[in-house]
């Protein structure tokens, strides 16, 4: 067959006409056809809100081993944490996650460790956690921003998002972030064939996704505290608004000396540590 | 009309349409049960009772068999994202808690019943479960 000029134009013409049609049609459908009405949504009544969230860690408070295991029992068993562990009972570094735990000073604290320090102080344990930075470089590096800051301070991450790229373990200066290199309900705590038990109120995470610390986002909507707070001896973890001036944290950093973990960074840690507690508050 | 290879062509042709035509030849003309998602369970019950027999969900059951995805979606996102937990109905302008674990599944406790029924009819293989965690699924009464 063969098509002068002329007539190829028509059917052209008639073609993109057509064409054209049809995107209207299905442009129009999409919107007076069936369609989500806008979200109605709002924040929980009873929710604890604040500009800024931060903690204060008041390390004399901690006194045994005890207040340290059951601190971090108490978030890792709510938020379904996995407990990897080694046929002989040691904890698989391989494979750990952790949301918060126990560390030494000099681990806690680099380059602030002094000459002729002895090794108890070297060694004095310290409860460490996301710092939940000011300016965060997890955030920062996230290419599909899946971590971010919510607007009371919290760095929250969302697992549906989360691509599994580990940038943000890499940028975080206190090794916060946690990989699932494998499926999390294997582990013997969460695996109800192992004698596990998971929390039917929090979900677990999948294998390939960076976890942490979201400082219970999901409890202070409900207004409770967070659980480490909660379990923690009484006032070795206080929580509060920063920005509130008539907070307790607020002025505990007003009047004691309180450290950060490597503020030189320029990420605005959001966890103080309070020396020499005491009978403070 | 001369056809090269002809006997390699047709064998090959039937070749073709018995792979094509095999899952029908299967099936054998006999139509896959339909789905029958349950909202019979004890929560569900007992929410009826105590709301005069008025069995309700956050919208209409026809909007959530068509757009439940969307809205999860939505949930999701608000949630997450902007930490707004609450939503409004549309239908029945009560508040609904907007959480897959502590919300729908408080209710529709019967996964198997409620969500595969239809998503294993249709082969739609939704990630929810690799973290969300399932209610228990309960001995089903023999009717």
């Amino acid at each position: 067959m063969s098509m002068d000029r002329r007539d190829f134009l028509k059917v052209a013409g008639i073609s993109s006409i057509l064409g054209f049609g049809a995107t209207v049609a299905s442009a129009t459908n999409l919107i007076t056809g069936k369609q989500l009405l806008p979200p109605q949504v709002e924040m929980n009544k009873d929710a604890l809100r604040a500009k800024r969230w931060a903690m204060v860690v008041d390390m004399s408070k901690f006194k045994t081993d005890e207040d340290f295991q059951k601190t971090i029992t108490a978030c890792h068993t709510i938020h379904n944490v996995p407990d990897f562990r080694k046929p002989d009972g040691s904890v698989d570094k391989k494979f750990e996650v952790k949301w918060i735990w126990q560390t030494n000073y000099e681990k806690a604290f680099p380059g602030m460790e002094n000459q002729y320090q002895g090794e108890h102080l070297k060694d004095m344990p310290f409860m460490v956690l996301c710092n939940h930075c000011t300016n965060p470089a997890c955030v920062r590096v996230c290419p599909t921003k899946a971590t971010y800051k919510l607007p009371d301070g919290v760095t929250m991450q969302d697992m549906h998002r989360c691509i599994g790229c580990r940038f943000c373990m890499a940028a975080c200066p206190y090794g916060a972030r946690s990989f699932n290199w494998i499926d999390p309900r294997r582990a013997a705590n969460l695996d109800p064939a192992k004698g596990g038990k998971v929390n039917p109120e929090y979900p677990t995470r999948t294998k390939g996704v960076v976890e942490k610390c979201t400082f219970c986002t999901e409890r202070l909507a409900v207004g409770k505290i967070p659980a480490c707070v909660e379990a923690a001896p009484q006032g070795a973890l206080l929580f509060g608004d920063l920005e509130d001036p008539n907070s307790e944290i607020r002025k505990i950093i007003g009047e004691k000396l309180t450290i950060r973990r490597k503020p030189e960074l320029g990420t605005g840690p959001a966890i103080y540590y309070l020396i020499g507690g005491g009978e403070h508050a | 009309m001369k056809i090269y290879n002809k006997g390699l062509v047709f064998s090959l042709i039937l070749v073709f349409a018995a792979i094509a035509l095999f899952p029908f030849l299967v099936q054998g003309g006999r139509v896959a049960a339909k789905p029958d998602p349950k909202t019979d369970t004890p929560e569900i019950m007992q929410y009826a009772q105590e709301h005069g027999g008025k069995k309700e969900c956050v919208e209409s059951k026809e909007w959530m068999r068509g757009e439940h995805m969307q809205l999860l979606n939505q949930w999701r996102d608000s949630v997450v994202r902007d930490d707004n937990r609450g939503y409004i109905s549309n239908t029945n302008h009560q508040r609904w808690n907007m959480s897959l674990q502590n919300g729908c599944m408080k209710c529709h406790s019967n996964k198997k019943k409620f969500c595969d029924e239809c998503h294993n009819y249709l082969s739609v293989k939704p990630y929810c479960w690799d973290c969300h965690i399932q209610p228990a699924e309960k001995e089903e009464v023999k009717s």
